[in-house]
């Protein structure tokens, strides 16, 4: 049906069409790492980053102005150990730094694997919010009926925009006991 | 269908189509490979619309009568995915095929074999994917947007299948793209250059260039599901450091493009139409390809209103905002430029010109809704409810459904070689007219008073205008037997058709003899 | 028949259009009660008719061509096909007219984003299928779900008034203060909308959304869950219950009494005996708000997903089995942990409950120390 130049045109055609697919199925694939960046970047999503590595001089409190953060804690769907941090709220100096002591215990007869997903509610905060150390940087095991006490240490960046006086910060805790989830990447 | 031809000049063909099942599943032939989409994805349409009725069924009245929440919640699953990937998008690429290659005067596609794959994987993907509510756990449950982790974590043993039925949905679509890219780009008859295309052909390489850019990334969305549900990832699990909205924004970006895969089309046949019967040109043809690429183009940028609600901050809601409602402006000039064409012509009112008419002016209805919708606060309130329902299926069905039933009746004496009965034909347009209001329209109040989407029962407030809209889907489902006892009964028994068949029709597939015979255009025609 | 067809079509629009603007024949947006619900209404009723007009105009050249201009009554076609100034007014009128909707819209979206500090914070957590509110600085939370009973459902009863928008217990704030609410799920996405507020926030298992909302006027507001999250996505309403503020602290007061005595009773050694009829009377109830709707009601389930209790080898047979599975659920299925959500009264009554209902006839009595003693406090 082709002529000779038509089956030529033909086949550069349906090669470089190949090619863009293959090219946005990677794509869709690169567009998760984007995300991650993205939200890593502009703070999106609540995400507040992996462990901060603290600027020396960084550590001078603006004593102009106190922030309060908040602590909510959840546990997702059957996950049955108690989790709650010591103190529900606290107020801090931009720049200072600060712990919170959450205090958590596997009520159960197994030993149990879980995972503290974190999540800052004003989104905009969450640039700002940098945590020094974090039990959700690992995950965490609890033998049958053992307690312990999981700190938090957090300084919050003096750039925080003023119009933000409160933040939330809310910790999920997964069950990863039974799970096949491979934890390759460390959850932000 | 259509009657064989001999062609001294050809060397290639002697002898006629194949007989019986082999011609069919061998054939290479885009007439044949058109005329199966077009029935494959008619008898999806009828699938899809009992699934509706079902749905309609128990939303007659408030409580549950008919079926429970869980098979409610596949049927609008399947519902959705069924007219989707079975109904619509096959049936455009059903015209593409019998329409193109006559358009631009070429023999066929450019590949032929592969049209023949495209095509037979279909049934092969839905027969798979219907038989998944037969399954253990039912079939897909997640709504036709599956999001994440109601459709990985959450989801029935069946979604490995819906994925594979995906996959190879995706497969045939990427496949049928390429074939219509290659075939536009490289087959056109001499003198016939890009702003001498039928509009039809325009919007079908546009749509076809939509197709390859997202279906692909769809294709990896799913493989995401499938790694999660199967393989210990956690691409949309918060538990392995992944996100559900990353779903919903990978989704989406191949989600809105993909509604306007389904319509370009159907303004591209609508184009075609106006003018035969308003007897004067497209006016603005230029200007209409320059909306239709502005439309494609823009619609990779609009993806997150269908997320207003996620918790996406002030920056990215406002450019998504503006982003959406920059779309309703090459959409508007469309809808001008068909007017236009209308304004000072000789107009009579056959069914495919009353099938046009009515989508320009129900589109733009659901155009309006959709621009309402984009109003990023206003949508807190409409989002996830009825009013988005009756956005969508005003869009659809007297957007791409009766752009498909218009071009079905204008085409159709040139595929068959008869004409259909014009009493018959109208009947089906004001039944289906009347129906399709009746059932969609109340859902705009629905929507704005309060009511959910995907809801097997509602409080009593929604009563009332549930069972209009349950009388009109199955008055509209109803006369659809009508539709299929007019096609069936013009190709066995209609008057004889001319090779113009129409006055003021203007395009290559009239100057060829109707029936078209099997082989056309084996010599290119000479196009001034 | 085009004479029909305009009779038709201008009485069908101007009805449609006339009455819409009456929001209590249930046809349009409520403009609810607060300044936000406000704005985003009258945001809606701007672009409407703005849409309107252009429709009309449209439209109704559409119809004069077609009226005008057929071919049957002699209309002879104009042979124009183009006009690039007609394509230039034509494209930049409409962009002037988003612009101006696009600027209200903006300024009632940055209203919508403002984080100045709340008065109260609650957060509020998506389970399928109900709603948990905890009031963060206050040390209370409760669940809220749906209470319409299931015969209502099957059409055994007729329907209440506010049939399928009642719960067992409504989320009550105060007025005429900002209320943060944090909204997260414990398995699926969810959406918590509440249309009187315009406020709809998804829930999303892992992180946390925030809205706000400020209540100008007293009432009870009614919303639904607006998220597809499974087989009873529809059954989870949201009833809020706005009151004057001493009222709200009363309530709040109450409710922490309420808890820590209920904390106290389950830790008791000696404490109060429940007989088998009151763990009766209470099970049951608990049972039709947080069992029927899987289990049904008569205890016959819908196998094989949802398993009959009426006659079960659990309800028949070890005590410790049956506690241990409500208590922990079951991993892989809908079967929640409901040592999570309920307290030890109320699971010692459902459990007795099943175990003396539909015939079953243990004469077990599981009382809340035996609860206490399972979860190993």
């Amino acid at each position: 049906m082709l002529n000779r130049r038509e089956l030529n045109k033909s086949k550069r055609t349906v090669i470089i069409t190949l090619v863009v697919t293959v090219g946005m199925f990677g794509f869709g694939f690169a567009l998760v790492p984007l995300y991650n960046v993205l939200c890593d970047i502009a703070g999106l999503n609540g995400k507040t980053g992996p462990k901060y590595v603290l600027q020396s001089g960084e550590l001078e409190a603006d004593l102009s102005r106190l922030v309060k953060v908040q602590f909510i804690t959840s546990n997702n769907e059957n996950m049955s150990w108690h989790f709650k941090p010591e103190v529900t709220q606290v107020e801090v100096h931009p720049g200072e730094l600060m712990q919170v002591d959450f205090l958590v215990s596997n009520p159960t007869q197994q030993d149990m694997l879980a995972q503290a997903v974190p999540s800052l509610s004003p989104s905009e905060g969450a640039d700002y919010f940098h945590k020094v150390e974090c039990f959700c940087f690992t995950q965490q095991t609890l033998q049958a009926g053992e307690e312990a006490r999981m700190p938090l240490r957090f300084v919050i960046d003096k750039d925080l925009p003023k119009h933000l006086t409160k933040l939330t910060l809310s910790y999920t805790l997964f069950d990863l006991t039974n799970s096949d989830i491979s934890m390759a990447s460390v959850p932000k | 269908m259509s009657a064989v031809v001999e062609n001294e000049l050809n060397e290639h063909h002697h002898h006629g189509p194949a007989k019986g099942i082999s011609r069919w599943l061998f054939t290479t032939n885009h007439k044949d490979i058109g005329s199966m989409y077009l029935w494959f994805s008619f008898t999806m349409f009828l699938v899809g619309g009992c699934m509706a009725l079902t749905i309609r069924a128990e939303l007659f009245q408030p409580g549950l009568q008919i079926i429970n929440p869980e098979f409610f919640n596949q049927m609008t699953t399947m519902h959705g995915l069924i007219m989707v990937f079975g109904a619509v998008m096959p049936a455009f690429v059903g015209l593409a095929n019998w329409l193109v290659p006559m358009m631009i005067g070429a023999p066929d596609m450019a590949l032929p074999r592969m049209n023949n794959w495209s095509f037979w994987i279909l049934p092969f993907a839905f027969t798979m994917l219907l038989s998944t509510l037969f399954m253990d756990g039912g079939g897909p449950n997640f709504g036709w947007t599956f999001y994440a982790p109601l459709s990985t974590t959450y989801a029935p043993p069946s979604v490995t299948f819906f994925i594979f039925g995906v996959h190879m949905m995706g497969i045939s679509s990427i496949m049928g793209a390429i074939n219509v890219i290659a075939t536009i780009l490289n087959m056109r008859a001499p003198g016939m250059n890009m702003m001498k295309m039928p509009l039809f052909v325009w919007t079908w390489l546009i749509t076809a260039f939509l197709l390859i850019a997202v279906m692909p990334v769809l294709a990896g969305v799913v493989t995401m599901m499938l790694m999660d549900i199967h393989f210990g990832t956690s691409f949309f699990n918060a538990a392995g450091g992944g996100d559900p909205v990353l779903f919903q924004h990978v989704f989406w970006f191949f989600g809105h493009p993909e509604v306007y895969i389904m319509i370009l089309p159907a303004f591209g046949v609508v184009s075609q139409i106006i003018p035969t019967f308003s007897r004067k040109k497209l006016f603005g043809y230029s200007s209409m390809v320059w909306a239709t690429s502005s439309i494609a183009l823009l619609s990779f940028t609009v993806w997150a209103h269908h997320m207003f609600t996620v918790g996406i901050p002030l920056f990215g809601e406002l450019f998504f905002m503006y982003a959406t409602m920059l779309i309703a402006v090459p959409t508007g000039v469309k809808v001008f430029n068909w007017v236009a064409t209308m304004f000072r012509g000789s107009i009579s009112f056959e069914t495919p010109m009353l099938f046009s008419i009515a989508f320009v002016i129900l589109f733009s209805i659901g155009g309006f809704s959709g621009l309402m919708l984009a109003i990023a606060p206003a949508d807190f309130q409409y989002h996830d409810t009825y009013f988005v329902v009756a956005h969508f299926h005003y869009v659809l069905v007297p957007g791409a459904i009766f752009g498909i039933f218009a071009a079905v009746y204008y085409w159709l004496p040139k595929w068959c070689g008869r004409m259909y009965s014009e009493t018959l034909g109208k009947a089906h347009f004001w039944l289906s007219f009347v129906g399709m209001n009746l059932a969609f329209f109340p859902m705009h109040f629905l929507g704005l008073a309060g009511m959910p989407r995907r809801i097997p029962d509602y409080a009593l407030q929604f009563a009332d205008f549930n069972m209009i809209s349950s009388v009109g889907a199955f008055l509209f489902g109803a006369t659809q037997l009508l539709f299929l006892y007019i096609v069936v009964s013009t190709i066995r028994s209609g008057a004889k058709a001319s090779a113009a068949v129409w006055e003021g029709a203007e395009g290559l597939e009239w100057t060829i003899p109707s029936p078209a015979p099997y082989h056309t255009f084996t010599e290119p025609p000479v196009v001034k | 028949m085009r004479s029909v067809w305009i009779r038709w079509a201008v009485p069908f629009f101007l009805l449609a259009f006339s009455s819409i603007t009456k929001a209590e024949y249930g046809v349009n947006m409520t403009p609810g009660v607060t300044d936000i619900s406000q704005s985003v209404y009258d945001l809606h009723m701007i672009v409407f008719w703005i849409c309107v007009v252009i429709g009309i105009v449209v439209f109704g050249v559409m119809f004069w061509s077609m009226f005008k201009y057929r071919k049957s009554q002699g209309a002879k076609p104009a042979q124009f096909h183009e006009s690039t100034l007609v394509e230039i007014i034509w494209t930049i009128i409409p962009v002037i007219i988003l612009v101006a909707m696009a600027i209200p819209a903006t300024s009632t979206l940055r209203e919508i984003y403002d984080v100045e500090e709340s008065d109260i914070d609650i957060k509020i957590t998506g389970y399928q299928w109900k709603w948990r509110y905890d009031y963060i600085n206050d040390e209370v939370g409760f669940f809220s779900s749906l209470s319409t009973p299931q015969d209502q459902i099957n059409n055994q009863e007729a329907k209440s008034d506010n049939y399928l928008l009642e719960v067992d217990e409504p989320l009550v704030i105060p007025v005429n203060k900002k209320i943060r609410f944090l909204v997260t799920s414990n398995d699926v996405i969810h959406s918590w909308w509440v249309p009187a507020f315009a406020v709809k926030k998804d829930a999303i298992p892992g992180f946390v959304n925030e809205a706000w909302t400020k209540v100008n006027t007293p009432g009870i507001y009614r919303g639904q869950c607006a998220e597809l999250c499974g087989k009873d996505h529809g059954f989870m309403p949201i009833v809020v219950k706005a009151v004057e503020e001493p009222e709200y602290k009363a309530w709040l007061l109450a409710k922490q009494e309420k808890a820590k005595a209920e904390t106290l009773l389950a830790s008791q050694q000696s404490a109060q005996q429940w007989s088998l009829e009151d763990l009766m009377a209470k099970g049951e109830t608990v049972y039709n708000t947080s069992c029927a709707m899987c289990h049904q009601a008569n205890g016959e389930g819908i196998p094989p997903a949802f398993p009959a209790i009426k006659g079960s080898a659990i309800a028949m047979g070890a005590v410790e089995n049956h506690i241990s599975i409500v208590l922990d659920g079951k991993p892989g299925t809908a079967m929640q942990a409901f040592g999570q959500q309920l307290n030890d009264v109320d699971l010692a009554a459902v459990i007795t409950y099943e175990r003396n209902a539909w015939g079953n006839k243990k004469g077990d009595v599981v009382s809340p120390q035996d609860i206490a003693k399972a979860k190993g406090n």
